[in-house]
């Protein structure tokens, strides 16, 4: 491997109609897909600093379909589908979400004058570094501890539904469903002509040619 | 609404109506006979786990009256299991449960199920035996607590039910007393579990392919396991010998009734200080099943929660609680890792995620600053849980993007760890309610300085494995847990102790505990044939002792 591996032309949604998909996978999978792109759960206010914050946590190459990260995760809250655990320290998940980005964008303002979706890249990126590292307690966070919304909401929430989706599986080579066909070739460098072709330097033509034909 | 709209699963319930769903035919049924509520059953067991499902299966196939309820649902693996990790959230236990402690617990995911069949149904099939030692591991090794379980015995049942779930594994385990080879072969390795070869002979110790509870050639209605790699999220072909397709199928033919979607909120006590049966929640209304005896089966959360929920006058602290022991003593394993990028293409989301592992240092005693053991195994996380390890590390950005793009050339070692039995972790009664307005339970835990060394051990080893296996950018994953064992353990005095060696409560005759809540300690290997052999014993000494007249 040398630089990060890459697999062009690899589309794990080409192996829908296949062997790897079953009839109850392509009826999940094609909900995800058809997941609305506008808010249902959060408000107009709370929807721009969650897009913000979603293209600061999983920010997207532009030449690649986009992964609408930020519907997903409303959508999640709309649904109310919880972990199973919380951590004491934080309140219910849809309470921590709604303090949360309000407290994001107050914080903001306070050192910008601005609602987080509004400043640049460098400040956004300044204030959730200063958020993951406790730094941010103003009332706005109704004592709700900022590093602890950050790890156990903010990155688990945006980062779990980012890699649901088709579009990130593609992009990292993953096989993505596999009932009833499964896998064959168990042993490394070997992949099945169901799986993703990784280009090799200088053959990216061929790994491309090759991608276009998983099926 | 309808029974059979897969839809409908978690909203109305399968087992009823004289049928349960065929868990291997596609909308098929299969007769369930049903016990009515005002006649006292032999048992009715809280849970169809690895504890309940089996103990329902083999008293009913002795001839007792069993009705087993289990909160979740009754799926039908093979229409309803999506080949989608984030979908299939829908096996897990995600009522709210509040965590806290110096190391508060994720729950959920590798934890806890809410199904038929419950956690097996989405556990990763690793079927490993204690170490004799473990069994009396306050006698011979000098920490936690003896069982009363004897480890000759527990061979025996080991014996069984690797035979009954047709465990896949190697003809020759390289630890422990001499064993029978596995029912069936063991399964081939994917590079992710040759990495952890490589490593293991790099360092001159003994590894093995895990014996595994999916199955190697075709067993029945199921054929092989086709290494599609979702093993975790639930398996879509029935390869794998979960409590739903082997247990819960033949309690049924053997007589037993099932009932899902039916939330068990109170242990009823009668006034001779007996249990009388159990209160639940099914198709919005609280019912009521007599029975003669009552088998708390929910798992290390569920179980001491609904003993304390079922407090009376009589027994103000809970059931079975006279020990003042009842959600004390709560052990997860350790889980830490290893993680590494190697030049090769792994892809380590073909086949189950733990093909290879080591117990050398469950059975090695020296060199170590710590007691207790723990094996590692290889690893095959899919994006999202994999994406959430790197969350861990508190990794955002490109910089996660960059790392998640190694994905296929991944490779990790990870243990299952032994914690120590410690009276502050444990399970409470918080004041917020759920969803059937029972309070829901606290969750508290930290980790001990045993067990931090035990970690850091593990981590320096595994490092050195990983890197003489040929892999680069070595790092650290610190703070994972699995399993849940304790808060009811079983003893051989009523003092320290809230069961005896065959499950049955002290304080009150006719109430049994029978899941992982019994262990005394954890050992270091996965805890799910474990609870197997004990709930297959505890129906022979259920047996047993009915027949003299003990019940």
């Amino acid at each position: 491997m040398t630089g990060l591996p890459r697999y062009p032309g690899y589309d794990v949604t080409a192996k829908r109609d296949t062997p790897s998909w079953d009839d109850v996978t392509r009826t999940v999978i094609d909900e995800r897909l058809a997941t609305p792109h506008e808010p249902h759960f959060f408000d107009v206010v709370e929807w721009q600093a969650l897009c913000a914050l979603c293209a600061c946590i999983v920010p997207q190459d532009r030449e690649r379909p986009v992964v609408p990260v930020a519907a997903l995760v409303d959508a999640r809250l709309a649904n109310n589908l919880g972990d199973g655990y919380r951590d004491a320290r934080l309140p219910p998940m849809r309470d921590a979400w709604r303090i949360g980005l309000r407290a994001l964008d107050a914080e903001s303002r306070s050192r910008h004058e601005l609602p987080f979706s509004s400043i640049a890249d460098e400040a956004r990126h300044a204030l959730l570094t200063d958020m993951q590292e406790g730094g941010l307690d103003g009332p706005e966070w109704r004592g709700m501890p900022g590093a602890v919304f950050f790890a156990k909401r903010v990155l688990h929430d945006i980062c779990g539904m980012y890699y649901a989706h088709p579009h990130a599986w593609s992009e990292i080579g993953f096989g993505g469903p596999a009932n009833p066909r499964g896998y064959v070739r168990m042993v490394a460098n070997r992949r099945d002509p169901w799986e993703a072709a990784e280009a090799r330097p200088g053959r990216e033509d061929q790994a491309y040619k090759e991608n276009r034909r998983v099926r | 609404m309808s029974a059979d709209d897969p839809h409908d699963a978690q909203l109305v319930p399968r087992g009823k109506n004289g049928r349960a769903p065929d868990v291997f035919r596609p909308a098929a049924w299969i007769p369930m006979r049903e016990y009515p509520q005002d006649e006292a059953v032999d048992f009715a067991i809280v849970g169809t786990g690895a504890g309940g499902g089996t103990l329902a299966c083999r008293l009913a196939e002795k001839g007792f009256k069993v009705v087993a309820f289990d909160a979740g649902a009754w799926w039908r693996p093979l229409e309803e299991f999506a080949s989608d990790e984030t979908h299939q959230g829908k096996l897990f236990w995600t009522d709210e449960r509040i965590c806290d402690g110096e190391n508060p617990l994720h729950l959920g995911n590798n934890n806890s199920g809410k199904a038929v069949g419950g956690s097996t149904v989405h556990f990763a099939m690793v079927s490993l035996r204690f170490r004799p030692e473990w069994f009396r591991s306050r006698s011979l090794l000098g920490y936690g607590a003896d069982w009363p379980l004897d480890w000759r015995e527990m061979w025996r049942y080991y014996g069984e039910v690797e035979e009954a779930l047709k465990i896949a594994g190697p003809v020759n385990y390289p630890w422990g007393p001499k064993r029978p080879r596995y029912p069936y072969r063991a399964h081939e390795l994917n590079a992710s579990a040759l990495v952890l070869a490589r490593g293991c002979e790099a360092l001159g110790i003994d590894w093995s392919p895990t014996p595994l509870a999916t199955v190697s050639a075709p067993r029945g209605d199921a054929h092989p396991c086709v290494y599609r790699g979702f093993c975790v999220s639930g398996c879509a072909t029935n390869a794998k010998q979960s409590a739903l397709v082997t247990w819960i199928p033949r309690a049924v033919r053997a007589g037993a009734e099932v009932r899902d979607l039916a939330m068990v909120g109170r242990i009823a006590m009668g006034h001779d200080g007996r249990a009388s049966g159990v209160e639940y929640m099914r198709e919005g209304r609280w019912q009521f099943q007599r029975a003669r005896n009552v088998v708390v089966a929910g798992y290390a959360i569920e179980t001491p929660r609904l003993l304390l929920m079922s407090a009376t006058e009589r027994f103000p602290d809970g059931l079975a609680n006279s020990s003042g022991l009842v959600g004390k003593n709560l052990m997860v394993q350790l889980n830490q890792a290893v993680w590494g990028t190697m030049d090769e293409e792994i892809r380590w989301y073909k086949g189950p995620p733990s093909l290879s592992l080591t117990e050398h240092w469950n059975y090695e005693d020296k060199g170590k600053d710590f007691f207790g053991g723990y094996c590692y195994m290889s690893q095959g996380p899919l994006p999202v849980a994999w994406v959430s390890t790197q969350n861990g590390r508190g990794l955002w950005g490109q910089q996660l993007q960059d790392e998640m793009r190694k994905y296929n050339h991944q490779a990790g070692l990870k243990i299952v760890g032994e914690a120590m039995p410690q009276e502050r972790n444990r399970v409470t009664l918080a004041d917020e309610k759920d969803q059937y307005g029972l309070p829901v339970a606290r969750v508290t835990y930290s980790l001990c300085d045993n067990d931090k060394r035990l970690v850091r051990h593990s981590l320096d080893f595994m490092s050195l494995a990983l890197e003489a296996a040929g892999a680069r950018d070595i790092w650290r994953e610190t703070d994972d847990t699995c399993h849940l064992n304790g808060t009811a353990r079983m003893g051989d005095d009523p003092a320290t102790s809230v069961v005896s060696a065959d499950c049955r409560s002290w304080d009150i005759d006719n109430l049994w505990i029978c899941d992982g809540s019994v262990f005394p300690t954890v050992g270091g290997v996965n805890p799910s044939l474990t609870i197997q052999a004990i709930a297959m014993r505890t129906a022979d000494r259920i047996e047993a002792l009915a027949a003299r007249g003990d019940l």
